[in-house]
């Protein structure tokens, strides 16, 4: 048993708790919940919290991967692993197959960033979601900044940042209309050091990606990017080894490595202490296309 | 590190938001790429210098009028504290989101442009805060570069507000003369203002006491959710789940159930990392007790001697926040606690005047951003305490029953 040692929590312990709070609520209110799973460090928070909020009994919902089909090979086999180990239901939402159904086209730079959104809102549908979890945080974007912990989408999936219920102390309104749905984000007062301090502490594991670790990579745009088979440097630009690390796990032809030595849990945290730049502006391409990108996606019924 | 939640207040343009991108950018909290952005966005609007308050206001709509439509929330961290700040609107059309930023707030610091002085809007988020009882307010009078720093305006607001204030309930108030623009008093001391011996913002910000401002003493712990594995491995478990709202729950105490009256003991508790002698708030834990009685969602655990009242008849101070009003006879969900029901209104008692604190007993209905006395009749007992003794258990939000609309908050007074 462990002792307090005084009656305060720590600002990790109260995110935690506030976390856990928020998951609770949204089983206790919500019909048909889902949690969405990347295997990205994020997800893998929100995952780990909604474990221990049932604990010892299974976690009382499925898991969602929204899958580009453009992936890292070492956060599927993650995914599939954790999924076994903790006996998850796994639904996959397949961007290719909505592609090979003639539902959905790629963009002309190859990008399926876009298309995740009819793919995930088609997911929602068909399987009469009315609420599904996040891990999405609010300093992550300034769009984000905005958004409700319980953030209402009408029956087209769309967000409207205009027109917001009011969220009042720790009381969430999950009330919706056949159709609708909600959309919650536990991890919305978390820094991505927040994260990080977390995943230390309670000893989680994480795709090797997020380590650094050597991989041919080619510049885009002033971003590493891992040449593989859906991204191919352009004619005269070379490939080259470097040590690199990912700050985010997103679809493999849109997220860059940073450059990095931090191949431990420790030089990770001090590396995210110190940076200078979001994850999002280090890492995505998505994001660097206007002012309101990520605003405008929303909008759509992205995440 | 412990954490403090503050908000901003006050009237359209005083500069809130133009203050935490202050705040952000001279506590060296912002990113390369975000002042970037914000310095491309800046010029694109033909601005000569960098606008911080683009650091908050994030939405098209927002950057195109140069409002704050809805709250932004930025977080920060010294080597003394982290931050979670809500950048709140001043636009009294969007009241509903400055109560949203203003109700998990620790501080509020309400801004008052200092060549206008207090406007209608400076008092409607003071009563506001005061309302929802944000233990700590900073009155920072600002746009001083404007009135040529001078000691006598400021000193002529802070009475103007204090005033005020005497008819509200205002525990810790705090008067900096600040300059958001140019950073006067927000991260280091101003040169500009001798007069002045107060600290800055943030050493205030990273100073204020808080430790004292929780419930430690009244056990209150709404049941969330039932905990309930039936599985091979854990066959008998029934655990309950939720998050402290105040005391100090053991193991071994006896504790009652209500609204079933019944009493057990606490037989185990089970936090997010493992067994634990004591739950306190905020902490989420799962309660196991030592009889099976009757416990289930919305219903609380606490003391014998010391529990919240169960009643159908409510009385609260409600703001209203639907551009349809609030009138008598009609029905709205109620959401309290983690219970759910239905209210009737019985009574609108009066509506307060937030430029004069009147109340005006002439008015039978809440209009949109009003604020008022209301009486409810609710279907099923709430478990309710007094909102200056409870946050969690006096307070509640109203539904409506069509729209499904978040319409209406309240602090409940006995
Ligand atoms: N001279 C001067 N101008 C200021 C100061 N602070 C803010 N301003 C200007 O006042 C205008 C409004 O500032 P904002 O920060 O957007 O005001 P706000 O209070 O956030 O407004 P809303 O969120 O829409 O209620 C901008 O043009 C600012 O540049 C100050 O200290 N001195
Ligand atoms: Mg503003």
């Amino acid at each position: 048993m462990t002792q307090p040692a005084s009656l305060a929590l720590s600002q990790l312990d109260a995110l935690e708790a506030e976390a856990i709070h928020i998951i609770r609520e949204v089983v206790a209110q919500m019909e048909r919940p889902a949690l969405l799973f990347s295997g990205g460090k994020d997800s893998i928070c929100l995952l780990h919290l909604a474990i221990k909020a049932f604990a010892p009994a299974p976690v009382p919902m499925p898991v969602v991967h929204i899958d580009t089909g453009q992936n890292f090979p070492e956060v599927i086999e993650y995914r599939d692993r954790i999924v076994e180990q903790y006996g998850l239901t796994l639904v996959v939402g397949s961007v290719q197959d909505a592609i090979d159904a003639g539902k959905v086209k790629e963009a002309p730079d190859g990008s399926r960033n876009r298309i995740q959104t009819p793919v995930l809102l088609e997911t929602i549908e068909d399987n009469r979601f009315d609420a599904c979890m996040g891990g999405a945080r609010r300093d992550e974007e300034k769009a984000r900044a905005k958004e409700r912990v319980f953030s209402f989408r009408d029956e087209f999936g769309q967000w409207d940042p205009r027109n917001q219920r009011p969220e009042l102390w720790s009381l969430y309104n999950g009330k919706v209309h056949p159709g609708e749905s909600i959309r919650v984000f536990p991890l919305s007062n978390w820094t991505e050091l927040d994260i990080w301090d977390y995943i230390r502490s309670r000893d989680i594991e994480v795709p090797s990606i997020y380590y650094a670790h050597d991989r041919e990579v080619f510049l885009r745009d002033g971003m590493w990017m891992a040449s593989n088979e859906w991204a191919v440097p352009p004619e005269g630009v070379e490939t080259q080894v470097r040590k690199v690390r990912y700050r985010t796990v997103g679809d493999a032809t849109l997220t860059a490595a940073v450059e990095s030595d931090a191949d431990t849990i420790d030089k990770i945290i001090e590396e995210t202490a110190a940076t200078r730049l979001t994850e999002r502006g280090a890492t995505r391409g998505d994001d660097r296309v206007s002012e309101a990108a990520m605003e405008d996606r929303k909008k759509e019924g992205y995440f | 590190m412990d954490l403090l939640r503050f908000a901003t207040a006050g009237s359209v343009d005083d500069g809130k938001s133009t203050l935490i991108g202050r705040l952000l950018y001279d506590s060296k909290s912002i990113f390369e790429d975000q002042l970037e952005s914000i310095e491309l966005a800046s010029k694109n609007r033909g601005a000569e210098t960098t606008d911080l308050a683009l650091l908050t206001d994030g939405l098209r709509a927002e950057r195109e009028q140069g409002i704050t439509i809805d709250v932004a929330y930025r977080y920060f961290a010294t080597p003394k504290r982290k931050f979670i700040i809500a950048d709140t609107p001043g636009h009294q059309q969007y009241t509903r989101n400055m109560v949203t930023g203003a109700s998990t707030a620790d501080l509020a610091i309400i801004l008052v442009d200092a060549r206008k002085g207090l406007t209608e809007q400076s008092r409607r988020h003071a009563t506001i805060s005061s309302l929802l009882r944000v233990p700590h307010v900073v009155l920072a009078v600002n746009k001083m570069d404007l009135v040529d720093w001078s000691e006598e305006r400021f000193d002529e607001i802070y009475r103007e507000f204090t005033d005020f204030a005497s008819k509200l309930d205002i525990p810790d108030l705090t008067a900096i003369p600040v300059s958001a623009l140019l950073g006067d008093n927000i991260v280091d001391r101003s040169t500009n203002m001798d007069w002045y011996q107060g600290t800055s913002l943030l050493y205030h910000l990273e100073n204020v006491h808080i430790g004292s401002d929780r419930n430690l003493q009244d056990v209150r712990f709404p049941v969330q959710y039932v905990v309930r594995p039936q599985t091979a491995e854990h066959p008998d478990y029934r655990g309950f789940a939720g998050q402290v709202a105040s005391g100090i729950l053991k193991v071994g105490d006896e504790v009652m159930a209500l609204p079933s009256g019944l009493s057990t003991r606490v037989a185990a508790i089970d936090g997010p990392n493992g067994p634990v002698d004591a739950a306190y708030p905020p902490m989420s834990v799962t309660v196991r007790l030592e009889d099976e009685i009757d416990l289930s969602r919305g219903d609380i655990l606490c003391r014998k001697g010391n529990h919240p009242e169960p009643t159908q008849d409510i009385e609260a101070t409600v703001c209203w926040m639907d551009a349809t009003p609030l009138t008598e006879r009609r029905k709205v969900s109620i959401l309290h606690t983690t219970r759910m029901a239905r209210a009737m209104v019985k009574e609108i008692a009066y509506e307060l005047n937030v430029n004069t604190l009147h109340r005006d007993q002439d008015v039978h209905e809440l209009g949109l951003n009003s604020i008022g006395r209301v009486k409810l009749r609710v279907t099923t007992p709430l478990l309710i305490d007094d909102y200056a003794e409870n946050r969690i258990t006096g307070s509640f939000i109203l539904i409506d029953e069509a729209t499904h609309r978040t319409v209406g908050a309240g602090v409940i007074r006995h």
